[in-house]
């Protein structure tokens, strides 16, 4: 009786957990559709699920039309130079406020939070301006900086929560045997954080690939990365939804496989120490 | 460990390092992402083998973000771009802020004069032109001729409001997903307001008297809100308020709609028998006016190309600027792609063109709506301001898109006309006074 429950329960679980994830990965799985679609059939109504005449033509139009290679470049460049960048602020910056604590760390880490709270734009004149006179516009170092900084405070406070799941004592030990600090982070503390710094890693890598704020606004022609490429084929006046979408999973595709081959680790380590 | 960990600090610093520039003049071209601009970057061989020392870069954006991208520029002289595509909205501000080089002596076979002298004016500041028009459009009446036939109207050579009620009356068939009037709901000052706008325009009406006072209280604005909203609620197709040009236009293409106020550039998109389901049964008429009325709206809108004063390679610019709209690049069009796919709206010797005349049937309905255009007095009444459907003040972008908010969501049905227009004229009157009108 009770094993059935379970089985009846677990069949509920398994359909409303499928039913979630396609609702979720529906607009994604559109995309996908419409980009091999002509553009009369992407505004078709009622719009065709498989039944229409599927074409590559949208993908050779936009690879003649924009260097895709260039942009994902860039996206690749960005994404992971800002992640590292950050990480290497972050872990130092973690490890004393786990480990070290002051009377005003937990203040410390909300005010750094904060400053995720205000809207992107409210800052785009004077990180322009900043931008312009030290030579950053349209660079890969400038993004590189500006995404470390957007991210940081991220990286840090998600750190902070896998190291406090880490005793203390170990690091004493450590210690106790002669480590000095820089061992103590680099042999002790990092190999045993390295799920949560993977997941942190892996996140923020995804975070700085979709960020579209800045990589649009400080970018023209040689540092644009994917996003750049994906509003290239928006249009206002004049229908390119067939174009656009497939830019758009050209663009995510990357991104997605990684996602997808590094889901174990993501999960893992977005759980970490979560139930104890 | 060790190793690794250095080796992987020290990736991004050689990744952002890699790559740097050549040694020719480059220049940096900012564009939108529309047909014809997309086909002049397929035409730059031509380009290249006439000008070999000079490289063009293209960034090109959406219209939105494209704004947004180059005024940030502009204003803070971050000298991006050496040639930036701009509307005739940003011209004359920017040229009286002195962002802009002028643009003369664009060479002998330029032919300067055979520029539309309606689109030519609205880039003019002080006699001198700022930037010249690649593509220009401005608005017209696209209807179904097989629904009007079946409505038993025929359709007048100016119609007027009134007919426009009747004719989305009899031609709306809800039933079989037809819907009389399409129009734009959605928010924005170069959405919904730049219709109502120049909607407004042609039943007497202005946004601004001369004293600077919003007018959202006067009876032309009542009665354009109260016909606009009539039309929409009860002719129009559901979920109008967040419909713009490209939501109208795909409607059209299925066949949904039986008439259609917007860009004229929409014509050449609705005749493409590989796009639209109802190339062969449109016609295009003037845009309405008001019944004895000769105003049909002032709709004028053009995308051209600027050079901004902060570039150092000048000669380049202008070089590239010349190419791309002079008669030899409508030529260079006319010979790879056909005649029909020459930018419109540019040049007065492209409409004396028998072969263009004949392959483009919406051809001199685009010229006569552009030629109508007066952006000097868009309003029958006096008014402080030039523009069109737009009001040529760097203000307006703000104080647009507010009451554009105000008039779709009546549209929605969640305000009153008069409330909206309550809403609007407030709104209106506290940032006019906040930006220092009268000035």
């Amino acid at each position: 009786m009770a094993r059935e429950a379970t089985k009846g329960r677990k069949a509920v679980l398994t359909v409303v957990a499928w039913g979630i994830g396609l609702l979720i990965f529906f607009p994604i799985l559109w995309t996908v559709i419409t980009s091999f679609k002509t553009e009369a059939e992407a505004i078709a109504s009622p719009p065709a699920f498989v039944d229409f005449h599927w074409t590559l033509e949208n993908y050779t139009t936009v690879n003649q039309r924009s260097d895709y290679l260039l942009h994902f470049w860039n996206s690749v460049v960005i994404s992971i130079g800002s992640t590292l960048a950050g990480l290497v602020i972050a872990v130092p910056a973690a490890w004393s406020m786990a480990f070290v604590p002051g009377r005003r760390t937990k203040d410390l880490l909300m005010w750094m939070l904060s400053t995720k709270m205000l809207p992107a734009v409210g800052v785009l004149v004077p990180i322009y301006l900043l931008a312009r006179d030290t030579g950053l516009l349209d660079s890969r170092i400038g993004l590189v900086i500006v995404l470390t900084m957007v991210n940081l405070p991220i990286i840090v406070w998600m750190l902070y929560t896998y190291f406090k799941e880490i005793p203390g004592e170990i690091l004493e030990a450590a210690r106790m045997d002669g480590a000095t600090l820089s061992s103590e982070i680099l042999y002790v503390l990092t190999p045993m954080a390295v799920p949560g710094i993977a997941s942190t890693l892996l996140l923020n890598v995804i975070l700085a690939w979709n960020e579209s704020f800045w990589t649009l606004n400080l970018t023209a022609a040689n540092a644009a990365p994917l996003t750049a490429f994906i509003a290239s084929y928006s249009s206002p006046e004049g229908l390119f939804y067939a174009k656009l979408s497939a830019a758009s999973t050209m663009a995510i595709a990357p991104i997605m496989i990684l996602g997808w081959f590094s889901q174990k680790q993501l999960v893992r380590g977005l759980t970490f120490g979560a139930v104890k | 460990m060790t190793v690794t960990f250095r080796a992987l600090l020290g990736v991004p610093l050689v990744l952002a390092l890699a790559g740097t520039a050549s040694a020719e003049t480059t220049i940096t071209v900012a564009t939108v992402n529309n047909g014809d601009m997309i086909r002049m970057q397929r035409l730059m061989p031509d380009f290249y083998a006439k000008h070999p020392d000079i490289k063009v870069n293209w960034v090109t954006l959406e219209e939105n973000v494209l704004r947004q991208r180059v005024t940030t520029d502009i204003a803070s002289k971050g000298g991006q771009y050496d040639v930036l595509t701009i509307g005739n909205y940003e011209v004359p501000i920017w040229a009286k802020q002195n962002w802009l080089m002028p643009l003369d002596n664009l060479g002998a076979d330029y032919d300067q004069a055979d520029l539309l002298p309606q689109v030519a004016e609205g880039l003019t500041v002080d006699g001198k032109l700022y930037a010249v028009p690649f593509y220009a459009e401005s608005s017209m009446l696209m209807y179904r001729t097989d629904l009007l036939e079946k409505a038993g109207l025929k359709m007048p050579e100016n119609p007027d409001w009134a007919f426009i009620t009747e004719a989305a009356a009899k031609m709306t068939d809800k039933k079989d997903g037809v819907y009389g009037i399409c129009l734009r709901g959605k928010a924005g000052w170069g959405e919904n307001m730049a219709f109502i706008t120049s909607m407004n325009n042609s039943m007497g009406g202005r946004w601004f008297d001369m004293q600077w006072k919003p007018q959202f209280d006067s009876p032309e604005w009542k009665k354009t809100l109260e016909t606009y909203l009539e039309l929409m609620t009860k002719y129009g197709p559901p979920g109008a308020s967040s419909n713009g040009f490209n939501e109208n236009l795909a409607l059209f293409q299925t066949g949904k709609c039986g008439m259609w106020i917007d860009a004229t550039v929409a014509a050449s998109f609705i005749s493409d028998p590989k796009e639209s389901k109802v190339a062969d049964k449109v016609g295009f008429a003037p845009a309405p006016v008001r019944k004895g009325g000769e105003n049909h709206g002032n709709w004028l809108w053009s995308w051209n190309l600027a050079i901004p004063a902060t570039t150092s390679k000048a000669d380049a610019a202008k070089t590239f600027v010349a190419w791309a709209t002079s008669p030899a690049y409508t030529e260079l069009v006319a010979q790879k792609d056909g005649i029909a796919n020459v930018p419109p709206g540019t040049r007065t010797s492209l409409y004396k063109n028998p072969e263009y005349l004949k392959v483009a049937p919406f051809a001199k309905m685009t010229l006569t709506a552009i030629q109508s255009a007066n952006t000097q007095h868009p309003s029958d009444q006096d008014v402080p301001y030039t523009g069109g459907q737009f009001v040529a003040i760097p203000e307006f972008q703000a104080i647009g898109t507010a009451v554009g908010q105000q008039f779709s969501a009546a549209l929605a049905g969640r305000a009153s006309a008069a409330q909206a227009l309550g809403a609007a004229q407030a709104v209106t009157t506290r940032e006019m006074q906040r930006a220092g009108y009268p000035k």
